[in-house]
Parts: C-alpha cells; structure tokens; sequence
C-alpha cells in the first residue's frame, strides 16, 4: 500500500509503518506503541541504535527483524556510545565526500535501567560531548526484560522481584531517579517527557528532538501491563492517569526554558493512577499520602520552573 | 533466508547465517504469525464507527489496517488480543469476544 | 622517498593510522597508550589528519563508539592498554561477531593489583578468545608496519574482522628508535579504501546485532569460527602484498637461526629482539639452539608452528603474564597443544616472567635457556619455572 497519511485533526500521521508487524512485545505493551508512534516521527531518514531491553529482544529474533530503517544493537550499557559512533561516522564521511550529504537523524533507544542504571556514564559522556542525536528512554520503571526487577526508575512503593512487598517492606523504597532533571543539567539544548496516551504530544516532541542540533532527549512513560500488573486493555487509561495525577506531567526543556505541554489546573488523586495496579496494591493509606505528598512537591516546583523560566 | 528457517527449521544450518548475523530483509518479521496468542478477538460494528482511527492509531501491533472503504479492520494474523482498540474507541463500536477453540 | 626517523613505537602506530587516513579515532587516556591518542589528536587540530577524534569517558565506549563508526563504513581506529583492554572486554567480543572491523593498538600493560602501569601480556591474554585477529610487534618499526598491515587485512571484503596490533609498554610505547615512513603513494597502493558491505544507510535498511535464542546462536558461532580461521589466508597474503611494496617481511611464525637446533626458545614482542642476541651468544659458543618469535596469535598458527618446532628436543616457551593454576603460560599451553598430536613431540617447559615492566636482559635469556634445558631433562613434573624473577619458583606441583 502506498504511504498515505490519516487526519486527526491538524495532526497528520502516516500509515507507513517502519516497525513491522510480527514482533513479540506482550499483549497490550505501551512500550512498543509509543515506539511505533516514535518511529512515524521520525520517518525514513534515521539510524536507529537500541540498547539490549524489551524492545531489542521483542524486534530483533534472528534470523527476522520487525525494523524497516537501519538499526544496530551492540550491547546493553553503550548504546549512547554506539550512537555517538554512529553519528561521528556519518559527519567524517559525508565532510570527506565519501557518502551524500543528507540529514540523517541518529536516534538511540534504550529502557530506563539502560538509560538511568547501566548505561548512566555513556550517556553522560555522549552529552557532555554535544553529539547531535536523539536519545529516547521508554521508561516502564523496572527490566521488564529480565523479570520485573527493580530499577533506579522504579516509583517508591511499587513491588517488583528485587524489592518485593512483604511482610516488613512497601517493595521499593527509593523515590524514583529524575532522568529529565539529570539530562537538563548537562545544559543540553532539547528534553521532554511523554507518553504514548497521548500520541501528537509524543510525535511532535520526538520530531522536535529529531530536529534540534545537538543532543536531545525524550523520556516517554512505557505503561507494562506484565509487570505492573493490570488488564491487557488499560494501557491507554494508565498513561493519561499518570499524567492526569502529576504522577508524570508532561513538558519540555528547551534550552533551559520550561513548557508544561499538558497542563491540569487540579490534579486528580493519585490513588486513582495506583489502584488499577497491582504493584501498588499493597500500598496502605499513609504510603499513599506520602507518595501524594511527593507527587505535589514535584509538581508544585515544576510549575515553579515554569513560571521562572517559561518557553 | 527468514522463511526457510520459519518453514523447514532443521534445514537451516550454520551456512545460512549471513555473515556477521545481518538481516539484510528489513522487516522480514511480518512472516511471524503472533495472532496466535490471542484469547480474545475484536469486533468491529460498522454501524457505530465513524472511521475516526483511533483503534489504528493506538494499536500496539500495528494489526489494524485502513482498508479501501475508509473503515478500520484488525488483521488477526498479527492482532495479539489486548483489547486498547475496543477501550480507546470513542463510539464503543469494538468489542472483544473469546477465542474458541474449533 | 621513504623517510627514516626516529619515532615511538606510539608515534610509529600514529603515523600509520595517519597514512590509513583514518576516519574516526575514538579513545580514552590510560598510560602507557597515552601517546598514541595524544598523537593523533594533535594531528586532527592541526590538520594533518581529516578524521573525527572522539574524546570519550571510558574504553567501554571508545570501542562502543567504533562499532557505532564502523557500522556507518568508517576506517576506525583506537589504542588502548591493560586495565583499559579489560574495561571494554564486554565490548571487545561484538566487533568479530558483528564483523566489524575496528582496528585497535594495544600497548600491553600489566593488570592490577598491585596497581602497575608498566608492561607485561596479562591484558593480551585475558582477551585471547575474544575472536580479534591478534599481532605482536618486536620494535617499533613493526608498531607502524603491523598497525597499516592491520587495516588491509580487517576490512578486506573476505575478512571483516578487527585485528589488533600488541607492542609493549615503555620497552617500545616510550623509546624511540630509526622507523622507515613510506610514501603515501605506496601506502595508498597497499591500502585501498574501505568499502563496508553491510553499511547503515536509510536507503537498505539492515539489522545488525540481532538476538540469537538458543536455536540459532550455535550456528551463529561456528559461522563465525569459520569464517575467522578462513581469514588467515587474508593474513598470509596481506603479509606478501606488504613484502612487495614495502620490502619487509612478516609471517605469523619467525624462526630466527633455527636450523638444526636441538632447543627452541620462543617469544612474543620486544622481548624477542633481546632474546635473539642470547641465542647469538650461545650459537658463538657451538649450543644448539635457536628462536621462534611468534608474530599471529590469533588465528593460531598451528601449522607453521608444527613445521618449525617439531624437529626440536626441548621447546622453552616464555610468556609474561601469569596463567594462575593452569598448566603454564597462556602461550605455553597453546604451544603444548599444537604439538600434542605428533607422534615424536619436543619437551615444552614453561617460564614466567618479564611481569608488571620487569626487565629481561641477555644474561637471563641464556639462563632461561639454560635453566630450561636442565628441566627438561628431569621430566615434565615441572610445571613451571620464573625467569628473571628473585628466588626462582620451580617443581610446583598442582
């Protein structure tokens, strides 16, 4: 079929799909549909490099490949260093003569325990040295792909098999790792959240990133029904319930200056994003107004960044 | 390559890996059927869609397809089942129905 | 009109990537490497050089960085040493199996503790079974030689697999020496420009790196263990094209005054220059003896290394590196098994030393072989022997 693009009102999404179909992410995985949303973003003219995680494994079983773009994986812990190789190539090559000259995106993508535990250093290094790419973290708060242990994005209170619920503890009981904050910092020139509930937003930020000249870095909300344990249709629900709570608002960073894309005057409670989970389940009322209590201070001293320095 | 190892298995020896385990047919893994998984299948009542595409949008699988009427339908070769396109559909056209066994 | 002056051995494996007109150099710091980055980073400021220098934050992703390079079809390069070669081991393993061939200098350094800077081959040997093609330099002619060698041999279209120059540290990475630089002309003759087969590209979308389940990774490996053990031809050929143009010549085995000798020494780097001058010594005084310097590690040359060493009655391998509880040196045990086969095989008797910098003058070469001679003739019970080392350490029995 020809590549046509369907109207959502102003936002035009093509039907080209540059993750084929066939690959082997749960049923229900919100992972790979804002990967599948990422990658009509970013169209044809991209080198994708994965770290290991779901989205390796689940797209990549030899001797098949759901990618239709280039895309290599090398390891777990380097993809911002295999991106950075990947991107230094191209520029030699294409300033020697020796490829066209031509825009190619170089993307990096990775999981939250790629991007914020193992792979924190190349990354960091990849910034600090102010390659031009675009790196994406699908965050669903624990590796999912080695079990549903936790990870240094995983939320304080949720039960995984590394920091189970039980008897004498809520399962995690660390606050979970700001990866935003942690890309700002290196003063890089573009960094956002999203998630795949809603879709323009993480289109738009995702092509933004692509655009922007130097590093740039989208963290988009992965809901995983396997390990947070909810119904195989919610994803949707969840991700708007985590925006809709403050639990995970939606903004963007650009150089330096604060933009909520979705903005709620109330936040709901976040006991309504906790309930349909059961890693949460466990939680008693005062783990929960704690946790509201957090979600607040974040949210208050986002606001706070807005207001100081707005887009 | 692909379909000789998703078809004879056995067949596929060390000589048909290509070198440095490339896959030189981007895409190839639309040959795998993953519509096997599913316990639950979505109808789709023309009656109440109104072609809005939401159901193609959000489809993890990418299993929804635009056919050449304007209306959406679920390719079950890959549709896992979930069951986001009947929660995300504005006019509740879709609704999962159990997998039976034949 | 080839120019000679005098160089590091680093400066040498410098300039050879230079006239490589390599693409991308991506390294970080360790001594005693330092050099050879330092380098080629002045070369790239001042224009010498039209590459992309990628100054990471560790050798994990100096070698990340040259796969991410080579993938695109870029002519990659890095150096490194010890601790670092250990750092990127993780890494070292996804060049050959993804066929990428990164070129790599390691200027061989112990690995700690105690913490030591200085020279031995723990770092080499620790990663014998990576899958890299691996040489050893004697001096640092051969640092420049070896190092543009590599890049023809890696990226030829039947190869596809980085290869990495060993010379050692201080004893070459820090004295220079008389190098022979060639003209550009004869270098470009020798090296054409590298055409990667399976680049990134929008236009032919590839996948590299896929996952392998267990009912595909077996015939993934042994995929790969043919096609490198195929790559020795390459090798061999690439050695006689460099012979042609250059007038030099390299083989993977290099006896030096073997004819006839009843004991073989046989080393790996610098030390076989100094080695040499001991069998001298000793042929001077009517012994029979002789040296194997063993250029090729990896492929292991076992046929060569059988045609040269069979005939002898005692084979003294020297390593210098530790192998703790195994049955000698890494290089030793290598040697052992090429010869196990042989209907008539030579003693083999395994010495250690030249560890963390320590030197091996010519006296302890002759004692080497001395020492070597007398054990041999007690019997095999002795598993190892120390050269060079206070208080010998012999007949340790496991």
């Amino acid at each position: 079929m020809a590549e046509k693009v369907i109207k959502f009102g102003k936002n035009l999404v093509t039907t080209e799909e540059f993750l084929a179909e066939g690959h082997s992410f749960c049923t229900g995985c919100a992972e790979v549909l804002a990967l599948r949303l990422a990658c009509k973003a970013l169209g044809r003219d991209v080198i994708i490099a994965n770290a290991t995680g779901c989205i390796e494994v689940c797209t990549s079983p030899l001797p098949v490949t759901s990618w239709r773009v280039p895309w290599i994986h090398t390891l777990f812990e380097n993809v911002a260093a295999t991106i950075s190789g990947v991107e230094a190539g191209l520029g030699i090559l294409m300033k020697k003569g020796r490829i066209p000259e031509r825009d190619i995106k170089c993307v990096a993508v990775a999981g939250d325990g790629g991007t914020s535990d193992i792979g924190m250093q190349a990354l960091s290094g990849a910034f600090e040295r102010n390659h031009d790419f675009l790196y994406l973290c699908f965050d669903n708060e624990a590796y999912m792909n080695t079990g549903i242990q936790r990870s240094s994005a995983t939320p304080y209170g949720a039960s995984t098999t590394t920091a189970p619920a039980g008897k004498f503890s809520i399962g995690q009981i660390t606050w979970k790792k700001d990866m935003v904050k942690i890309a700002v910092a290196h003063n890089i020139p573009y960094a956002a959240t999203a998630c795949p509930s809603y879709p323009f937003d993480l289109m738009n930020k995702v092509r933004k990133g692509a655009e922007i000249e130097g590093p740039a870095y989208v963290h988009i909300f992965s809901p995983c029904p396997t390990g947070w344990r909810y119904a195989s249709d919610l994803a949707i629900e969840i991700g708007r319930l985590a925006v809709e709570t403050g639990v995970f608002p939606l903004y963007e960073v650009e150089t330096g200056r604060y933009k909520l894309t979705v903005d709620r005057p109330n936040l709901k409670p976040v006991e309504e994003y906790l309930k349909p989970q059961g890693r949460f389940r466990h939680l008693l009322d005062e783990e929960i107004a704690k946790i509201q209590e957090r979600v607040n201070e974040d949210y208050a001293r986002l606001k706070a960044n807005v207001a100081a320095l707005p887009a | 390559m692909a379909e000789k190892r998703l078809r004879t298995g056995s067949d596929f020896t060390w000589r048909d890996m290509e070198v440095g385990n490339i896959v030189t047919e981007a895409g190839n893994a639309g040959l795998r059927r993953t519509g096997d998984w599913r316990s639950r299948r979505p109808i789709t009542d023309k009656e109440k869609c109104n072609k809005c595409g939401l159901c193609w949008l959000y489809c993890p699988d990418a299993a929804v397809k635009l056919s050449e009427d304007g209306y959406y339908e679920t390719d079950l070769f890959y549709c896992k089942g979930c069951g986001i396109c009947a929660k995300v559909c504005p006019r509740a056209a879709i609704t999962m129905v159990e997998e039976e066994e034949k | 009109m080839s120019r000679r002056i005098g160089l590091e051995a680093s400066f040498a494996a410098a300039e050879a990537a230079r006239m490589a007109d390599v693409d991308v150099i991506a390294a970080y710091p360790i001594t005693p490497q330092t050099h050879v980055p330092e380098r080629l980073a002045e070369m790239v400021a001042d224009g010498e050089l039209n590459a992309a220098y990628v100054p990471v934050e560790s050798e994990h992703s100096a070698m990340s960085v040259c796969l991410g390079a080579a993938a695109v079809g870029a002519r990659t390069f890095t150096a490194t040493a010890g601790p670092g070669l250990e750092y990127m081991h993780n890494v070292l393993y996804v060049a050959p199996s993804m066929r990428l061939p990164v070129v790599m200098v390691v200027v061989n350094r112990a690995l700690s503790a105690p913490l030591s800077i200085w020279g031995d081959h723990s770092d080499a040997m620790a990663v014998r079974d990576t899958g890299w093609i691996q040489v050893f330099c004697q001096n640092n002619q051969e640092a420049f030689d070896m190092t543009l060698w590599a890049f023809r041999v890696a990226e030829d279209p039947k190869v596809l697999f980085p290869v990495m120059v060993h010379f050692d540290g201080f004893h070459l990475s820090h004295v220079t020496e008389p190098v022979i630089l060639p003209e550009q002309e004869e270098v470009d003759r020798f090296l054409p420009r590298f055409h990667y087969p399976f680049a990134l590209d929008p236009d032919k979308p590839m996948t590299h790196g896929a996952f392998g389940a267990p009912d595909i990774y077996s015939e993934a490996k042994i995929a790969q263990e043919v096609a490198f053990r195929k790559s020795k031809k390459v090798i061999i050929k690439g050695l006689a094209e460099f012979a042609d143009i250059f007038g030099r010549h390299y083989h993977p085995v290099e006896p030096y005054r073997t004819e006839g000798a009843k004991t073989l020494l046989l080393t790996m780097g610098s030390f076989s220059e100094t080695a040499k001058i001991a069998i001298d010594r000793k042929k001077k005084r009517g012994e029979s003896v002789g040296l194997i310097n063993l250029r090729l590690w990896r492929p292991f040359p076992f046929q060569e290394l059988r045609r040269e060493l069979k005939k002898a009655e005692t084979i003294i391998v020297f390593d210098r590196c530790s192998a703790f509880g195994g049955p000698g040196g890494a290089g030793c045990s290598e040697i052992r098994s090429a010869l196990y086969g042989e209907s008539e095989k030579p003693r083999v008797v395994s010495f250690i030393g030249g560890l963390g910098g320590r030197d091996m003058s010519v006296e302890d070469f002759e004692y080497v072989v001395d020492r070597g001679r007398e054990i041999a003739a007690v019997g095999s019970e002795e598993l190892f022997a120390t050269g060079g080392i206070r208080g010998e350490v012999t007949a340790i029995r496991g």
